[in-house]
């Protein structure tokens, strides 16, 4: 048997195909869901992709998380279902309050696109269980609105609760894809609610999960196999 | 105002109509009565002004361009050519791809972020009209001096605007160059490619037929921008003295072409589409009478029934508005209704706004009076011709005759090293990553290669690994000093750069930007690059599929360099086989592909370490070029070569610099005995390519270029942390990353 997870298409989502694509890669069934749409169809897990959805009009996020599938979205994930927002789907996670915290604009003001080197912080959320604490990956990252900012109580708190998942390393040239990209409090690259089902970040695992496409690395396939492994052993 | 109807001009033959200001001649102006019997509309003369502009019509430029047509070279991959919105061929799998260059060099520099941002917009619907599925972009840049106030103003504005559409309609930009040269400074050149991919049995064409279907126009609404802007500023030089004409340029909104392309690839899925055009210059105007001419003829148009974005507009704006993000659909009439319903569901403005006829003239109403009665071709495929004047610019030949070679040459060892470092860290020569890097070249999760390979590479099929490379090239500096040779080095180049890559070239599209038509010399120099480009792409086999001309590149008397940019595009069964740039495994041997000769005319030494230019452009060997194409390909197939790379502006020297820091590893070279190592590392020879083999490899390698004759010399190993020439100079590869790196976030960030 096999996972479904379904993979949320609002108007302006750009990474639909691609996670669709790395859902499979990794194994599992990706189910499209369409955001006018509430019915999740029995999927498993959901991930949020990136892109512009809405164009990222008024606020990357702000648009989308009232559609009629975020609706469902939001009541299970309170309950357990994994979730993963990557990009503009993380913004969507933090517009919902599943998450914590803000996307503002890069410190630079530009869009980046680059190889990004990655330390995963937390191997225990539904969705690193592949990864071991301490891990470097390096994915590709490609935002204008990616830099992550909270009040310092819900930075200490996030710290406290080891619920930053995933941290920029800094230390290291700049062209072998080490810094803070967009001026990310704390360097912070993705968090993850209490319960560890929740997570969003920045960058783009469904961009690193073939040999030959991309950064040419597979770095990002353990984000979904982590996430099969899960949903098949429950 | 009373309305401006048929019946009204047929019985005010004397009215006065402006014209001249709408930018048509004596003789245009007398053309159309004549045609109409009649003095035209004003929403007819407003067609007429914007079709017959340049920038639509051609005039100056279609006698030279028909050569395309002419001297095509035998090349079954051909399905689509020239006259479409893109030219389409054939990849082999049952994939047609589909791709085209474009200009949008005047708004760019009016207002650079919208400019560019709109180009992008414009060439992904000339791509998608066809019936495919957009899957990359490209950007050919050119600007003034890179230390010029002015190019700090206009170089972040094009950027953003490339990056800021072209990232949100999820469309990876894999390639294009960035140049600059004071010879653009007031025109800077902002020329886009696409690459489109669809199956045979999907491919689209502009026309309307099938008397009773019906035309949709779909989209954004139709607002005040862009009007005119085709024919007063892609038609118009640059003149301080008139004033500036701000509001002509169209501002784009990327979030509704990005709903605009899924909309359009569905309604194409459920076969409810007849024939397509996209809204491009000249708007509704253009895709009215171009539909109308390739179709049957007849069209009525209920153009009150348009959506405005500005209930003021007159009719003659509306036809005349560039608004972006529309299309215009023929629709069978059963097939009207789930065309709306996926309108619908992507939240896309749809209107019938009227119907094909089975008569022979578009005609428009505007609350039930006719404004427009003429025959569709006579606007669309019948404008004017001119065969412009032309002739060999009398400073030709002082210019061929100030020959580079006797520019003073580095006299040491230390003096060559230095040059080295000045000409990698010189702007044209240094990393344009802080410009690529502000575009998504990973999206859609199919990029194979992207900038600053030798060509943007795309896999189109993941079960096959079937693939497509596109690369973009153009000296201007080698045409102005001989514009049939510049365009086919232009050709020469990005053919070997694809081939460079493993990929197979298939076929050309070409973005020509000249000065204005109406300076003999420029016009010369058009002749000339048009009739090059024709010749080299019958020898290499690659027909011309489509492109664009872009005129009046020039500030008062001074014309841009004559800048032919050559899109090839090529083949690849399986990207598996692609070769990088990157010299990635240490003790592999590097080997020098072609022969080298003294040729330093226009070379970015001259321009970097003298600031000349003159004398002759490399030779151009289009026998050669074929050679190494094959050897290259042969090469990456086989897999006796890890990397490759080939050698362009900057000559030897360059392409190693960027093979090493791509790799992160060095080199340790030799100069063949009795060679210069000046001319051995600066001279920009065409024809060349260098390659790392891995050991193993090397016997069959070399034995494969013996037996086919092409001359490959061992010029050295991939080893250290260092570029070091053997008996001259080391250079530490943490110096040349600095050199080349550093320059470009220098001077614009």
């Amino acid at each position: 048997m096999t996972a479904r997870i379904g993979v949320v298409t609002f108007p302006g989502t750009l990474d639909d195909r691609d996670t669709q694509r790395a859902v499979r890669v990794a194994g599992a069934e990706a189910v499209p869901l369409w955001h006018r749409d509430k019915d999740l169809k029995q999927v498993d897990a959901v991930v949020l992709p990136g892109g512009f959805s809405y164009g990222d009009y008024l606020r990357a996020g702000a648009i989308s998380r009232f559609s009629p599938v975020m609706e469902s979205v939001i009541a299970q994930a309170k309950d357990g279902m994994p979730v993963l927002g990557i990009c503009n789907g993380f913004q969507v996670l933090t517009e919902t309050h599943l998450l914590p915290g803000a996307m503002l604009r890069n410190e630079s003001l530009h869009f980046v696109c680059r190889e990004q080197k990655l330390r995963v912080e937390n191997a225990d959320t539904a969705w690193t269980t592949d990864y071991t604490a301490g891990q470097e990956i390096s994915i590709p990252l490609k935002n204008i609105d990616g830099r992550y900012v909270a009040d310092a109580r819900t930075l200490d708190m996030l710290e406290a609760e080891g619920r930053v998942a995933f941290r920029y390393l800094t230390d290291g040239e700049a062209a072998d894809g080490y810094g803070n990209p967009n001026g990310s409090l704390r360097d912070i690259a993705g968090i993850t609610n209490e319960a560890g089902n929740v997570v969003g970040l920045m960058p783009h695992p469904e961009h690193a999960v073939e040999p030959l496409i991309g950064t040419g690395r597979t770095d990002g396939l353990g984000f979904f196999t982590s996430i099969l492994k899960k949903l098949v052993n429950a | 105002m009373t309305l401006d109807t048929v019946k009204h001009a047929a019985e005010t033959p004397e009215a006065e109509q402006p014209w001249a200001e709408l930018g048509l001649k004596q003789d245009e102006y007398a053309r159309i009565r004549e045609i109409l019997d009649r003095r035209p509309t004003g929403a007819e003369l407003a067609m007429y002004s914007v079709m017959w502009s340049e920038h639509c019509s051609y005039k100056s430029s279609k006698v030279h361009l028909k050569q395309f047509g002419e001297k095509v070279p035998e090349n079954d991959a051909m399905l689509v050519g020239i006259g479409e919105n893109a030219g389409v061929v054939d990849v082999g799998q049952g994939y047609a791809v589909t791709f085209k260059v474009e200009s949008h060099n005047h708004p760019s520099y009016i207002e650079p972020y919208q400019g560019a941002a709109t180009g992008i917009g414009g060439i992904v619907r000339d791509i998608l009209a066809m019936g495919a599925r957009p899957v990359a972009v490209v950007d050919p840049l050119r600007f003034g001096a890179a230390d010029h106030p002015d190019t700090k103003r206009v170089l972040p504005g094009v950027v953003a605007g490339i990056g800021g559409y072209g990232n949100c309609l999820g469309l990876p930009n894999i390639g294009g160059e960035v140049v600059f040269d004071a010879c653009y400074q007031g025109n800077p050149l902002v020329n886009a490619g696409c690459i489109g991919v669809m199956k045979h049995e999907d491919i689209h064409l502009a026309k309307a037929s099938g008397a009773g279907n019906k035309v949709i126009l779909y989209g954004a609404r139709t607002g005040g921008d862009g009007i005119g802007g085709v024919s007063v500023l892609a038609s118009e030089t640059f003149d301080d003295t008139k004033p500036t004409k701000r509001p002509a340029v169209q501002v784009g909104d990327p979030f509704q072409e990005k709903l605009l392309i899924e909309c359009t690839l569905e309604v194409f899925k459920e076969q409810l589409v007849a024939g397509i055009q996209d809204l491009g210059g000249a708007g509704l105007s253009c895709a009215t009478s171009e539909l109308a001419s390739a179709g049957s003829g007849g069209m009525r148009v209920e153009l009150d029934t348009v959506p405005l974005r500005d209930s003021s507009l007159s009719p003659e704006e509306i036809l005349m508005s560039e608004s972006q993000e529309r299309m215009c659909a023929i629709v069978e009439p059963d097939k009207v209704g789930r065309f709306l319903e996926i309108c619908e569901k992507w939240d896309v403005i749809a209107t019938v706004i009227g119907e094909v006829t089975d008569g022979t003239r578009l005609e428009i109403f505007w609350h039930g009076e006719q404004i427009v009665d003429v025959p569709p071709r006579s606007v669309a495929h019948e404008g004017p011709t001119y065969h412009r004047p032309y002739a060999r610019p009398d400073w030709q030949d002082a210019l061929q005759a100030d020959d580079a070679g006797k520019l003073a040459r580095p006299a040491t060892p230390e003096e060559l090293r230095a040059q080295i470092l000045q000409v990698v860290a010189s702007p044209n020569q240094a990393s344009k990553a802080w410009i690529t890097d502000q575009y998504d070249r990973f999206v859609q999760g199919n990029t194979v290669l992207a900038q600053p390979e030798d060509s943007g590479m795309i896999r189109i099929d993941a079960e096959t690994n079937l693939g497509v490379a596109l690369a973009t090239d153009g000296n201007g500096r080698y045409a102005k000093l001989d514009p049939y040779a510049g365009a086919q080095l232009a050709l020469a180049e990005a053919y070997r750069n694809v081939a460079a890559t493993g990929a197979k070239p298939l076929a050309v599209s070409d973005c020509l930007n000249f000065g204005s038509p109406e300076d003999p010399a420029v016009m010369w120099q058009f002749a000339e690059a048009t009739r090059g480009l024709a010749d080299a792409c019958q020898t290499l086999g690659t027909p011309v599929t489509g492109g664009n001309v872009s005129l009046y590149n020039q500030t008062g008397e001074v014309a841009i360099h004559p800048t032919p940019v050559v899109a090839v595009l090529g083949v690849i069964d399986d990207v598996n086989r692609r070769t990088p740039v990157a010299f990635a495994e240490e003790g592999q041997l590097i080997y020098l592909l072609g022969d080298t000769a003294e040729e330093l005319g226009g070379s970015a030494w001259s321009q970097v370490v003298h600031d000349h230019l003159g004398g002759l452009p490399p030779k151009v060997d289009l026998e050669r070029e074929r050679l190494l194409a094959e050897i290259l390909i042969s090469a990456s197939r086989d897999g006796m070569a890890d990397a490759a790379h080939d050698l362009s502006d900057g000559g030897l020297i360059q392409a190693l610099v960027e093979s090493c820091l791509r790799g992160g590893k060095g080199a340790r070279l030799v100069v063949p005995e009795g060679v210069d190592p000046f001319v051995f590392l600066f001279s920009e020879s065409a024809g060349r390519a260098v390659v790392s083999v891995p050991r193993s490899e090397e016997l069959r390698f070399t034995d494969m270029c013996g037996a086919r004759g092409l001359p490959a010399t061992r010029i050295g190993v991939v080893d250290g942390d260092a570029i070091d020439v053997q008996g001259q100079f080391s250079i530490a590869l943490s110096e040349l990353r600095t050199a080349h790196e550093a320059t470009i976030p220098g001077l614009i960030a």
